[in-house]
């Protein structure tokens, strides 16, 4: 076992933990955040994103040990106060998710996006961007706009952005 | 995957003292082709050594007429670096087309090159910028470095510690992505350098990275995509799967080829 | 129209939970003392086990234990059913080879279930799994569609040339005939890829037994809940139905591949009493591409004869349908009855005729994926029409429109009468929408860049619903496919809805919520939908062929009317009214020409304390069920244009322009409804563009992972334009009819027409991919030599 020590969501959390354990893992298991998705075994779909010190990853490709003195965002960790996160807001009210399953990631995945390319973003920016995420219901069209409209959204609210 | 015990060691000394210490070792950098591997358990080694903590391997520098990029550089950080659009833009914009973004964060320059895949985009930028490949034992000229699929000129425990690129006169990278996995299924690094010109391919050759050199010689007096027309590159050492067989690959080899000339002449 | 009625755009109510990583799928689920169950599955395609020596692996770390298709037999546990009976032309019923939740003496596919392994964790059952010595016999596999009966292979001993049933629709004799009278006859030869369905959520499983009260739960990704109880308790025996609970919570997508009952929920539920503790089991996506059910496989000839009006007057069609190795649950109703009765499609063709030969392989099993058998068959007619129309020199839309069907009801000669429609009103607004009319101009500057453009038109139909239950008996079924609906109302005047249809992306939370709102005159906030449970839904066949809003909320509105018959009773009473006086208006109770009135939740308060009516006058309460059966199948149309674009050097293809006209009949939430339009097109883009799943001859699948089947991603798809025309549809209550699968029903001919319009032959394969396309750009550059 090895000791890992890292910041989830504004939470300190230690645990031991086998070696083998993907960061995915813990934060479902261990932690009992399931909102961080499982879609592939071959670090494609993109259900799993969250934040690594502020940089979107695949938490299934990530041991938990490597992630030891990180800071860590999941889609749990962004809505505060009980109010959605622009991004989240966006999403729902753009229809961007049907069954919900990629939606965390797709999220997460949006937010790195805006925190990189800034608020003004076009539609071809959005779909390359999103490379690295699978939807098998929407078809991506209300995903875009979403994204697009939730970047918006982020600028109205510069406070969150930075609090991200 | 299969367990194993877990080392974070904080500089290149320890990582590599630990190699004759425990047995089985693997070295993990960014970790986006070895622990695909080991979830499916087609790789189990017993020791995994993190080289994440070793800060002497991160860090992108100019000196004069090279760029040196430490081995634990991630994707990311090539792609956006100012000094590194400055001094190769062809390199900031192949590492802009690894993967995706989340994989782009995490992987490395280092552990890219190490591995070799034959679809791997770093390699064709080593090789077409003529690059040195530095360990903590010696440096190797990238054309001795690759020594086909999935094999270098590494030794048992060598840990590269940076590739510095000499600074082409221009340069580009044309990539075109399996469209499912994203790695190259053919990907052409072209690079004028004062000396002449190195044109690598990645993707499409069955074994592995290789320079092409019926495109060097056709590029070589002429530094234009017109210097291309009706110069083809065999078939025989072409790759073939069901994405693409080998008649396919090499076509493409000369189309992308034709692409990265235009863009590093417009670039200019 | 309210704000959260019929029509409305109303903004989902589940997604506050999805948006914020609160949605709960079967892995979010951990019971106490759970274990951890893993598949030891075959390697090879088909192999004879010798021996199984699970000996090494039983005292390894954590394992709790390890079972063989042995101890299921010895607990008599039944085999998977296939739920449909298809007759062959000579009458004998399919051949249904045995097919056990772990494997019996023989392996048939790669993937097929050899042993269990339950242990404290995940890891250790994976650990132990690699510890079983598996003594196999290895056979030569059979894999190719269309070789299957040809092979020495046998796959099951019930069917010694591979054939599962060669059944027919149609009329031979009268298609013979139309042929001889052609004036032109049109042929094409076409593979309907096969296809991996890949919901984003693997398929999982949580098996749990109660020693004390004897109950069973199973907390499964199923799309009809229900079903899979019955099937598990009447048929494989794993449970009494009465004393087995199936909880399907939020599911990630289904697509159809979660309708199955399949073998890892079976083991699960049954190994859960054996080990005395809960078994948990989550397929990854390696194990998902190799045993979830895939779907399409067939290859097709057919042919269309025209007339010198260029009047289509016969269709004849043979399709081989590859069923895999073992016949999934309702695997032979996709390529029979499910597909030959569209091969109408939206036109009148007097004569058709069509024979579906069906075999086993050494493939995983094959089953519906959406759409199911009318994807395959709009394919067949679309391609087959787009072709005539280019042989004939015509327009392909003008053609569409000269042969389009234009009275209703219209009787096809393949058993379905069409209801309603308007085909030619949902042309004319794609062609608007598309700018087909300046397409040339397109098409010329494409050219001047180098490019390759092509257009190409599909104009679909579909059979929904998948009822009324007697229809379906007649053609097979084992079940009948109505459903139920349970409306409880609640004191304070809120309503729960029971429904036997159940969500895994369709929204149903909100759109059946905006059913009950718009006819109770209540907000949707007062409105919860419970679905996907067996102990708090009595019954129900669950979601898919598009048969929720059509079907289920049929059922609902049937619930919603006894409600407020029963209503009007109890405020007859109160307002001391004559029970024909009352009336329901605005969600409150009057006496007709007074001012007198109640509020729903007045009159369901007084229903409930029951002080102003006797017991004897009148029951208390406020609750009403209904099974709906409709009285036909609906029949949603449309005609969808796809605009490619083509780079002849790299042969990738570009789609330029994707407009959609679909008449869906009355639509209860269009923000909804067009959302499943785009993902039906995605995976039908993917289809025609991107997916297709591969076997090497040996049986192993090459296309095994992301890394080689490829998905669709934003960047492969535009931005879609889509509109609306409605014809109401006349067989259910509310006009619905249905709208989940058709984008990706029309969306494979359009790409395909599109891409042979701009290369000008018509030899590309699905899917096309950028080899494919180039290389028959090349052939298309040189007509001469490619021959």
């Amino acid at each position: 076992m090895t000791t890992v020590s890292l910041t989830v969501n504004g939470q300190s959390v230690t645990a031991d933990v086998d070696p083998r354990t993907l960061l995915v893992q813990f934060l479902r298991d261990n932690l009992r955040l399931t909102g961080t998705h499982v879609g592939c075994d071959t670090s494609q779909c993109g259900a799993c994103v969250i934040h690594l010190n502020g940089q979107a990853v695949k938490s299934c490709t990530v041991l938990a040990v490597q992630a030891n003195a990180s800071v860590v965002t999941t889609i749990e960790g962004i809505a505060e106060g009980g109010e959605l996160h622009p991004m989240q807001a966006a999403f729902r009210e753009h229809h961007g998710l049907q069954c919900g399953y990629c939606t965390p990631g797709m999220i997460m995945s949006a937010i790195d996006i805006v925190n990189r390319k800034g608020n003004a973003l076009d539609e071809q920016t959005i779909r390359a961007e999103l490379e690295g995420n699978l939807c098998r219901c929407t078809g991506y069209h209300n995903i875009v706009k979403a994204v697009a409209a939730g970047a918006q959204g982020m600028a109205q609210a510069p406070m969150r952005q930075a609090a991200e | 995957m299969y367990a194993f015990e877990y080392h974070r060691p904080t500089s290149v000394k320890e990582a590599a003292g630990l190699i004759g210490q425990v047995e089985d070792p693997k070295f993990l950098a960014g970790g986006h082709t070895l622990l695909p591997t080991m979830k499916l358990r087609l790789a189990g080694p017993a020791n995994l050594i993190d080289l994440g903590q070793i800060a002497e391997l991160r860090g992108i520098e100019r000196s004069g007429d090279t760029l040196a990029i430490g081995a634990m550089t991630k994707h990311a950080e090539v792609a956006n670096a100012a000094e590194v659009k400055e001094a190769i833009p062809a390199l900031a914009e192949l590492a802009e087309l690894i993967g995706d973004p989340h994989v782009r964060n995490r992987g490395t320059i280092g552990g890219s090159v190490a591995n070799n895949d034959p679809s791997a985009d770093y390699p064709a930028a080593c090789l077409a910028l003529n690059a040195t490949i530095v360990t903590n034992r010696r440096k190797i000229a990238a054309d001795d470095f690759f020594q086909g699929i999935f094999t270098t000129a590494l030794e048992d425990g060598e840990i590269i510690t940076q590739i510095v690129f000499p600074i082409p006169t221009q340069a580009a990278y044309a990539k075109f992505r399996n469209p499912a996995s994203r790695y190259a299924l053919v990907g052409v690094f072209v690079a004028k350098h004062a000396d002449g010109v190195r044109v690598a391919v990645t993707g499409a050759g069955s074994n592995g990275v290789f320079r092409a050199s019926e495109i060097e010689q056709a590029l070589s007096g002429n530094f234009a995509a017109e210097a291309l027309d009706g110069v083809t590159v065999s078939e025989a050492e072409m790759n073939s799967d069901i994405h693409a067989d080998a008649a396919y690959r090499a076509h493409l080899v000369s189309v992308m080829a034709g692409r990265a000339v235009q863009t590093a002449v417009a670039r200019g | 129209m309210t704000a959260t009625g019929i029509g409305a755009p109303v903004r989902r109510k589940e997604d506050q939970r999805f948006v914020t990583g609160q949605g709960r799928y079967v892995d979010d689920f951990n019971r106490p003392g759970q274990t951890y169950a893993y598949f030891l599955r075959s390697p090879h395609a088909h192999a004879t086990i010798r021996s199984i020596d699970t000996g090494p692996a039983k005292i390894m770390p954590g394992v709790v234990a390890i079972f063989t298709g042995d101890d299921l037999a010895a607990d008599k546990i039944g085999g998977l059913i296939c739920g449909w009976m298809i007759h062959s032309k000579d009458g004998s019923p399919m051949k249904a080879g045995p097919h056990p939740a772990l494997a019996q003496g023989k392996v048939r596919y790669v993937g097929d279930h050899v042993a269990v392994v339950i242990a404290e964790t995940l890891a250790q059952a994976k650990d132990a799994a690699e510890a079983i010595v598996v003594d196999y016999d290895v056979l030569p596999a059979v894999v190719d569609t269309a070789q299957a009966t040809k092979a020495s292979v046998q796959v099951h001993d019930v069917s010694p040339d591979n054939t599962v049933f060669n059944w027919h629709l149609g009329n031979k004799d009268e298609t013979e005939a139309a042929f001889a009278r052609a004036k032109h006859v049109t042929k094409i030869d076409l593979v309907n890829n096969r296809l991996v369905p890949n919901a984003i959520e693997p398929r999982a499983a949580v098996g749990e037994y109660d020693f004390g009260t004897d109950n069973y739960t199973l907390y499964t990704t199923s799309q009809n809940p229900h079903v899979a109880r019955l099937v598990l308790s009447a048929f494989i025996g794993v449970a009494p139905e009465h004393k087995l609970r199936v909880i399907a919570p939020d599911v990630g997508g289904g697509f159809g591949s979660k309708i199955f009952i399949y073998a890892e929920e079976t083991v699960c539920v049954w190994a859960a009493k054996k080990v005395k503790r809960p078994v948990k089991w989550t397929s990854d996506r390696s194990e998902a591409f190799l045993s979830d059910a895939h779907g399409r496989d067939h290859v097709t000839h057919a042919e269309m004869a025209t007339d010198e009006n260029g009047k289509i007057i016969g269709l004849r069609v043979h399709t081989t349908a590859n069923l895999g190795a073992y016949l999934s649950t309702f695997s032979s109703s996709v390529p029979t009855y499910l597909y030959a009765p569209l091969l109408s499609g939206q036109y009148d063709i007097p004569a058709i005729y069509c024979e579906v030969d069906a075999v086993y392989t050494n493939t995983a099993p094959v089953d519906a994926y959406r759409g199911a058998g009318r994807p395959e068959a709009t394919f067949v007619v679309e391609r087959l029409v787009e072709k005539t129309a280019r042989e004939l020199g015509q327009d392909p839309a003008e053609f569409r429109r000269r042969n389009y069907i234009t009275q209703f009801p219209h009787a096809t000669p393949v058993i379905m009468t069409y209801d309603t429609g308007d085909y030619a009103a949902s042309l004319d607004k794609a062609l608007e929408i598309a700018d087909y009319k300046n397409f040339q101009q397109r098409k010329q500057e494409s050219a001047r860049r180098g490019k390759l453009r092509g257009i190409g038109f599909s104009s679909y139909i579909e059979a929904c619903g998948i009822a009324p239950s007697q229809a379906v008996g007649s053609l097979g079924a084992g079940v009948g496919l109505w459903e139920s609906a349970e409306v409880r109302v609640n004191p304070t005047g809120s309503v729960e809805v029971l429904t036997g249809s159940h969500s895994h992306g369709q929204g149903h939370e909100t759109t059946f919520a905006q059913l009950v709102s718009d006819r109770l005159g209540i907000s949707i906030d007062q409105v919860s939908i419970v679905h996907g449970d067996t102990d708090k839904v009595q019954f129900g066949m669950g979601t898919y062929g598009s048969r929720s809003g059509a079907v289920g909320m049929s059922a609902i509105a049937k619930a919603i009317d006894k409600v407020i018959a029963k209503g009007k009773k109890v405020a007859a009473h109160v307002l001391e009214a004559s029970e024909g006086d009352i009336e329901f208006k605005d969600g409150r109770f009057g006496v007709a020409g007074t001012d007198r009135s109640l509020a729903f939740g007045e009159v369901a308060l007084q229903a409930y304390i029951a002080h102003k009516f006797s017991g004897q006058d009148l029951e208390p309460g406020l609750k009403e069920g209904a099974f709906y059966d409709p009285t036909n199948f609906t029949f949603p149309a449309g005609v969808h244009i796809c605009e490619v674009e083509i780079d002849p050097d790299t042969g990738v293809t570009s789609i330029q322009r994707w407009t959609a006209v679909d008449d869906f009949g009355v639509i209860i939430n269009p923000m909804i409804v067009e959302g499943q339009v785009h993902g039906g097109i995605a995976q039908g883009v993917g289809q025609a563009l991107l997916e297709g799943a591969f076997y090497d001859q040996s049986g192993q699948l090459i296309t095994a992972s992301f890394n080689d089947y490829c998905m669709p991603r934003a960047i492969d798809l535009p931005s879609f334009q889509v509109g609306m025309t409605v014809t109401p549809c006349p067989s259910n209550p509310l006009g619905i009819k249905g709208c989940g699968e058709a984008g990706a029903i029309a969306a494979p001919p359009a790409v395909i027409n599109a891409i042979t319009d701009a290369l000008g032959h018509e030899d590309i394969a699905m899917p096309a991919t950028p080899q494919a396309v180039w290389r028959a750009a090349q052939k298309a550059r040189m007509p001469m030599a490619a021959e």
